[in-house]
């Protein structure tokens, strides 16, 4: 049986549905707004939520980058790119400049963004007080009565375990000075970046049905103690490639003796830089 | 210089490449058929149409050959073609006691009004491997022999065949015109339109979208989890059979433009009822309870654990507090779907490089609190 | 929303013919009782006799049939089953304590003892680590907990070291009012003698107001100043706990005293 799809795969009635949910969480920043979450031809967990979200803003004259751990190289970022191209036939782009909607898994491109871009991000478990307390039911209230001193007790056994904050990735923030939310699994590291930034940021998770979103120029803050503030992963070296000192680094091992280098995980990035500085 | 290796968009075309080879097999062997798979692979195809939560024998063959067979795969194909189809309108609810039913049987009354049909079940047969000819163009099959009730032929003949000869009362129907069980207060017909597959489950979740999650949820969780209500995690008492039917429901829509309603189809159905004794309340007569199951196709297993756990999620509907994972709504109903179940769990497969790395970060700076000169060798 | 003029001189928290019936089994019925600043009130009953479920409406745990729970909050005087849900969990979280008869419950048992008396003051919106840590070893000391068990688990706590924990990560952020459901049972008689022993130094060094359901009526008479009754989920006797236990008028009373084995 020979079968059409609609532009970008999903059918208009439920890329409406999908925008008024994203327009509520604008309105109410870091707020998990429950949609009705469509079956995908992706499974649950490779970025359901973020292709309903991307498929729900694009439209013929965008350009779309996607990218996975930084890079537009890996196998899923190629996957969901070959999903758009077939479905919407839509311009592909590695530029993060050149982009109007970025597609991620874990990571902010390193160069900044702008006005008018959106980024869409990938989310595996929405609830940051999913490991506190797995009962939706509770959550729901935790966030409405704002009642989250349970989300400090756990920075705070942190510190006293290890004398520091244990959390690297998927590290809380509060929207707003209002909703705590999860910015994904992104590394800390990027936290800062959705501070204010012109983007608006989406967040899409498929199989939990929640919709989320941090609206242009907001506050994003993370969790910490005055005395133990939030800190950045830092490293030793610079990357292999293009030498910069001023971005995620990813370990490659280059023998079986453990030998590693550093380099950058924002694949375009590293390239640019490397394309200054070795002209 | 380091240079970071490329070509993951070759490698992905080379893996479907590759999965497309493996299907097909040894390309001296002929390619099976819907039609075979439909025919002698039937209760796979239900199952597939179950889970998949659309009655389609013919896509959910395809789908069964195109994931060779891998049922949680051919589920997924069903459910992703699903989301795409337009929807029409909702059939008015199917009457389950005028089914044309080819098997029912109760563990309660020996005798019931229109009597039990043991009808094609592997119960009864002993679990030897047979050897059969290969080539069986013959058909050499026995026939059925006569029985007062049965019905030996399970498929009418026609869409609009007459069904099975007036009703089947429930049995259910007999505790409750006795007494001895309350009825259900009447679902109110949906007309809200509650539907799992186009909204998102929340909680406390009534008890038609528990339903629905039931019936198109994994057959394995489900059974796993009605299993542990009987070895006594959230049950006391020993629940008994009540009815369990099988039979082609007729599907009868009102399109608006016609004002009147038509037949569009029959659809094969499980249905089951478990019945349980009330929990004792020193201020409540004493009674019986029922659990509801109702699943696309034949699947008996399915349709009885379904209906154990319908009952089991309700004792706690007012309380909200459970003790037993089978008796939580939130732990059942969150973890039931295959489709979601097994993408997440397999998605532990995609690069997670970055989050890794942060990790190792982290572990570095608290290894060199401990031994400061040999952190990470 | 129904606020009433604040007074001092109006009792701390009055409960007005409060009513809890689920379904049509009675939980309890039409009780009146007011609590002043300071004031320590028992509720006594044989199990069944509704005192917990009394409680549970107060601290908005069940929601009440009938009836109301009026609070002098910092806020002014709310009736807790007729507020904004949100305002009433945030007096609830900030101005009351509540203490289970079991431990586990109460607590979080996989969360250190020093983290389970901060939660309280990080809730309420502490964010120093050091101040936390300084008023957690406090509440240990004076709850008679080794500050060196500061890190460890409380499912590493005996029973009664466990409930003490629980009573200072209720205190640690000066509640106007204790509810205690059956603190002392299920500890052995010399751990609950250090128990009662603690809560007393506390109630008379806080002036913190305390309502004790208990069906033991040796702790009541240790703590409380004033008792009710209950039977069947209704109030049958009240009055100071010495004239309550020394000439109960009741016949029901009577026999809850005499079937007490007297020191």
């Amino acid at each position: 049986m020979p079968l059409a799809y609609n532009f970008a795969y999903l059918d208009e009635q439920s890329k409406k549905m999908i925008r008024r949910a994203i327009l509520k969480a604008l309105a109410i920043p870091g707020f998990q707004v429950p949609f009705g979450g469509r079956e995908m031809p992706l499974p649950y967990g490779w970025g359901t939520g973020g292709i309903q979200l991307t498929a729900s803003v694009i439209g013929p004259d965008d350009r779309l980058k996607v990218i996975d751990q930084g890079s537009d190289d890996t196998v899923n970022a190629i996957s969901i790119k070959a999903f758009f191209k077939k479905t919407a036939g839509i311009a592909i782009t590695e530029e993060t400049r050149a982009a109007t909607i970025i597609q991620t898994r874990h990571r902010i491109p390193e160069t900044p963004l702008q006005k008018g871009q959106i980024m869409v991000f990938q989310v595996p478990i929405p609830e940051p007080l999913q490991f506190i307390e797995p009962k939706k039911s509770q959550t729901v209230k935790m966030h409405g009565f704002e009642e989250y001193g349970s989300m400090h007790v756990k920075l705070y056994e942190d510190i006293a375990k290890f004398g520091r904050i244990a959390t690297a990735f998927d590290y809380p923030v509060q929207v707003h000075q209002r909703y705590i939310m999860s910015p994904s699994p992104i590394p800390k590291y990027d936290n800062p970046k959705l501070h204010q930034s012109p983007a608006i940021h989406l967040f899409g998770a498929g199989r939990e049905k929640r919709i989320y979103a941090v609206p242009p120029f907001t506050d994003v803050v993370s969790l910490d103690f005055e005395d133990y503030p939030f800190e950045l992963e830092q490293w030793d070296g610079a990357c292999a490639v293009c030498g910069s000192q001023n971005s995620f680094l990813d370990e490659i091992i280059t023998d079986d003796k453990g030998t590693r280098v550093f380099i950058c995980s924002d694949t375009e990035y590293c390239r640019n830089n490397a394309g200054k500085s070795n002209p | 210089m380091y240079v970071a290796v490329k070509g993951g968009e070759r490698a992905v075309k080379n893996s479907q490449i590759l999965v497309a080879g493996k299907r097909r097999g040894d390309i001296n062997v002929p390619k099976i058929t819907p039609d075979q798979i439909k025919n002698q692979l039937g209760l796979g195809v239900d199952r597939v149409m179950a889970e998949g939560s659309l009655y389609d024998e013919h896509a959910a063959a395809m789908a069964i050959r195109q994931a060779q067979g891998d049922m949680t795969e051919a589920i997924f194909l069903v459910r992703a073609f699903r989301t795409t189809l337009k929807r029409f309108g909702n059939s008015i609810p199917v009457e389950t006691t005028r089914m044309a039913a080819f098997r029912r049987v109760s563990g309660i009354f020996k005798d019931i009004p229109g009597g039990q049909i043991l009808g094609p079940t592997y119960d009864y047969t002993h679990r030897l491997i047979e050897s059969c000819p290969e080539d069986d163009t013959q058909d050499t099959r026995e026939r059925p022999l006569e029985t007062e009730n049965g019905m030996s032929d399970p498929a009418p003949a026609s869409h609009d065949a007459p069904p099975f000869p007036g009703e089947l009362p429930r049995v259910i129907d007999i505790l409750q015109t006795r007494g001895l069980m309350q009825k259900d207060p009447a679902i109110p017909p949906n007309d809200d339109g509650e539907d799992l597959t186009r909204q998102p489950l929340t909680f406390p979740a009534s008890r038609s979208l528990r339903l629905q999650a039931l019936a198109r949820g994994d057959e394995g969780f489900l059974l796993g989890s009605a299993y542990s209500l009987q070895r006594g995690f959230g049950l006391d008492r020993h629940p008994f059979l009540g009815e369990l039917k099988i039979g082609y429901a007729a599907v009868w829509y009102t399109p608006p433009e016609l004002g009147f309603k038509i037949n569009i189809g029959r659809i094969k159905l499980t249905e089951c009822f478990m019945v349980n004794r009330q929990d004792d309340a020193p201020k409540k007569a004493a009674g019986f309870e029922t659990g509801y199951g109702l699943v696309f196709g034949q699947n008996e297993r399915k349709a009885m654990a379904m209906s154990l756990l319908d009952r089991s999620l309700r004792t706690n509907e007012n309380t909200g507090k459970a003790d037993y994972p089978a008796r939580d709504p939130e732990f059942v109903l969150s973890h039931c779907d295959n489709v979601e179940s097994s993408g997440f769990v397999q998605h532990l497969k995609l690069p997670h490089y970055v989050d890794f790395q942060s990790e190792l970060v982290f572990i570095r700076s608290r290894r060199k609190d401990h031994v400061p000169d040999e952190g990470d060798r | 929303m129904s606020r009433v003029q604040e007074n001092d001189s109006l009792p701390l928290l009055e409960v007005r013919h409060l009513s809890k019936f689920f379904g049509k089994q009675l939980g309890c019925h039409d009780i009146s009782f007011a609590v002043s600043p300071g004031e320590v009130i028992g509720v006594v009953g044989e199990s069944g006799s509704g005192k917990s479920t009394l409680l549970n409406c107060i601290a908005g745990r069940i929601q009440s049939s009938n009836g109301a729970v009026l609070f002098n909050s910092s806020v002014g005087m709310l009736d807790l089953c007729r507020c904004d849900e949100a305002l009433v969990r945030r007096i609830i979280r900030t101005q009351t304590g509540y203490v289970t008869q079991n431990a586990s419950k109460g607590l979080k048992m996989h969360i250190s003892a020093g983290g389970n008396i901060g939660e309280k003051l990080m809730a309420n919106g502490m964010r120093n680590y050091r101040q936390i840590r300084e008023q957690a070893l406090a509440w240990l000391a004076k709850v008679e907990i080794d500050p060196g068990r500061i890190d460890d688990l409380p499912s590493t706590f005996s029973g009664g070291m466990q409930q003490r924990l629980q009573i200072a990560a209720n205190l640690v952020n000066a509640p106007k009012i204790m509810l205690m459901d059956e603190p002392t049972s299920g500890l052995d008689v010399s751990v609950q003698a250090r128990l009662i022993d603690v809560l007393r130094k506390l109630v008379s060094g806080l002036n913190l107001s305390m309502i004790l359901v208990t069906h033991d009526l040796a702790v009541a008479r240790l703590l409380c100043h004033r008792l009710y009754v209950m039977k069947q989920g209704k109030i049958v006797e009240s009055g100071l706990s010495d004239q309550i236990l020394d000439d109960p008028r009741q016949p029901y009373t009577q026999l809850l005293v005499s079937s007490v084995l007297k020191p």
